[in-house]
């Protein structure tokens, strides 16, 4: 079996597509990940829904932990200079009104249309939607962090989701740990390879026709 | 001057009957859930309650949410009660799903109705609700099992869902002090749910760490205005299990 990228090269390379300055809201698991690798010389100013904007990493001195200062996966942050507080309707004003530039999400399934589902899936009979909907057709662009299969190897790319939906065409760069692959109206273009990995190798574990991007490259870490 | 100042969080909670709705403030951290009100809820006993909360006691068990992981209460004890009849809420089930929570296992057996919002549209229910509006169309939702029965429009070019606002008989909330008047400060992140629900009940009850004069909070500062507010009780930081 070829190497693929673990969850922490997966969110090194996602964190590549934050500009300086942008506004970013990290879901949970892979994604929540980037935010300890914003490339040098970049500020990025980053969003949970529970009521918090530009609030800095894990305090690194047990002292500082707040219980009032969690973020929405429940892991403490330390205060940034410029950080602030607000309630969810104004949280979620801020993700439905377009103020958020980005959002990283995990997936379940995505869709060469870009349709998402990552709240449930059919065996389970209940799932948790909490504010995926919002961000993922909210939030100026989607970004997918995620293992490129299922844990028992079946595909998650795919010509359209079986799962419930969470969104319609929201997804614009999915980042698998074998591939970077953009949303186009064209198709799912191929834009980067893992090391080792061929298109061909990729294609063989996504189910859309890929297009080959006319600059196709090994992913640079 | 009505007195909003009650001694216990089982008096604050004495009048709720049976069949009541009930908001239950908080993202679902330690920090801002209304942990007091919801023991004295339990202990009171009223059923066939209708909670309206952004999660059904899903992560207090799992201590997600709290310092160094230690388990809190949260909603899951009234449901393991048996005292709710139906969930409106975006997070019904476990975070984790090796450790199935009591609202998902009594909803797979049939025993709770469950009615999914996402979260930021019911931040916005119970905002309308509050601030007198019926309604208000949202992009959220299209396309999802949530539009199901739902009128949609094009509306600023886009597809939207119309969803009504959400009234509740009582409000839980926290907030971290309180003055005589029922105005409340927060720390962090616990406004949450917290502020938007006071505006949204018939009743609100608001848990606080500590209540002072009135005057005594800097009024530039007051985050939920105090004409929200109906009972307020101190707890001193301390969370009954």
């Amino acid at each position: 079996m070829k190497e693929r990228l673990d969850r922490q090269t997966i969110a090194l390379r996602v964190a590549k597509e934050f500009p300086d300055g942008a506004i970013v809201n990290l879901g949970a698991g892979i994604p929540a990940l980037a935010a300890n690798f914003v490339p040098e010389g970049r500020t990025v100013i980053f969003h949970a829904e529970n009521g918090v904007l530009g609030f800095g990493g894990v305090p690194d001195n047990t002292g500082e932990e707040k219980p009032y200062y969690l973020g929405a996966n429940g892991i403490p942050f330390s205060p940034l200079p410029g950080m602030c507080f607000f309630h969810h309707a104004d949280s979620f004003a801020m993700i439905r009104g377009g103020h958020i530039d980005i959002t990283v999400l995990g997936a379940l399934q995505v869709s060469e249309k870009g349709d998402l589902a990552n709240w449930t899936f059919p065996e389970r009979g209940i799932g948790n939607i909490g504010g995926a909907m919002d961000l993922a057709s909210g939030c100026a662009r989607v970004i997918i962090a995620m293992e490129h299969l299922t844990p028992k190897g079946q595909l998650k790319i795919l010509k359209k989701c079986s799962y419930p939906l969470t969104s319609e065409r929201c997804v614009d760069l999915i980042v698998s740990n074998i591939a970077v692959m953009r949303v186009t109206p064209e198709g799912l273009v191929l834009k980067e390879t893992a090391p080792g990995w061929t298109p061909e190798e990729v294609q063989s574990y996504t189910e859309p026709t890929l297009l080959l991007a006319p600059d196709l490259k090994e992913i640079e870490l | 001057m009505k007195n909003k100042v009650y001694k216990t969080c089982n008096e604050a909670v004495a009048d709720i009957p049976d069949g009541a709705s009930i908001m239950v403030g908080g993202f679902g951290h330690a920090a801002d859930k209304p942990q007091n009100l919801i023991a004295a809820l339990r202990d009171q006993g009223a059923r066939e309650l209708t909670l309206i909360m952004n999660g059904a006691g899903i992560s207090g068990r799992l201590g997600i949410g709290s310092l160094g992981g230690v388990p809190f209460t949260d909603e899951e004890i009234l449901i393991e009660n048996r005292q709710v009849r139906k969930a409106i809420c975006s997070v019904p089930a476990s975070l984790v799903m090796s450790k199935p929570c009591a609202f998902e296992k009594q909803y797979l057996a049939g025993e709770v109705e469950l009615e999914y919002v996402p979260q930021g549209t019911l931040a916005e229910r119970i905002r309308a609700a509050g601030a007198g509006l019926g309604a208000f169309y949202t992009p959220t939702g299209v396309g999802t099992l949530i539009e199901k029965g739902k009128e949609k429009r094009v509306l600023e070019g886009r597809e939207m869902l119309l969803e009504y606002a959400l009234h509740a008989d009582y409000a839980l909330i926290r907030a971290y002090c309180a003055d005589t008047m029922g105005n409340l400060i927060y720390r962090g992140i616990m406004r949450s749910f917290n502020a938007i629900m006071a505006p949204a009940a018939k009743t609100v009850v608001a848990e606080v760490e500590r209540i002072v004069e009135a005057g005594e909070l800097d009024p530039e500062s007051v985050v939920t205005p105090g004409i929200f507010i109906d009972r307020i009780v101190a707890t001193s930081g301390e969370e009954k299990r």
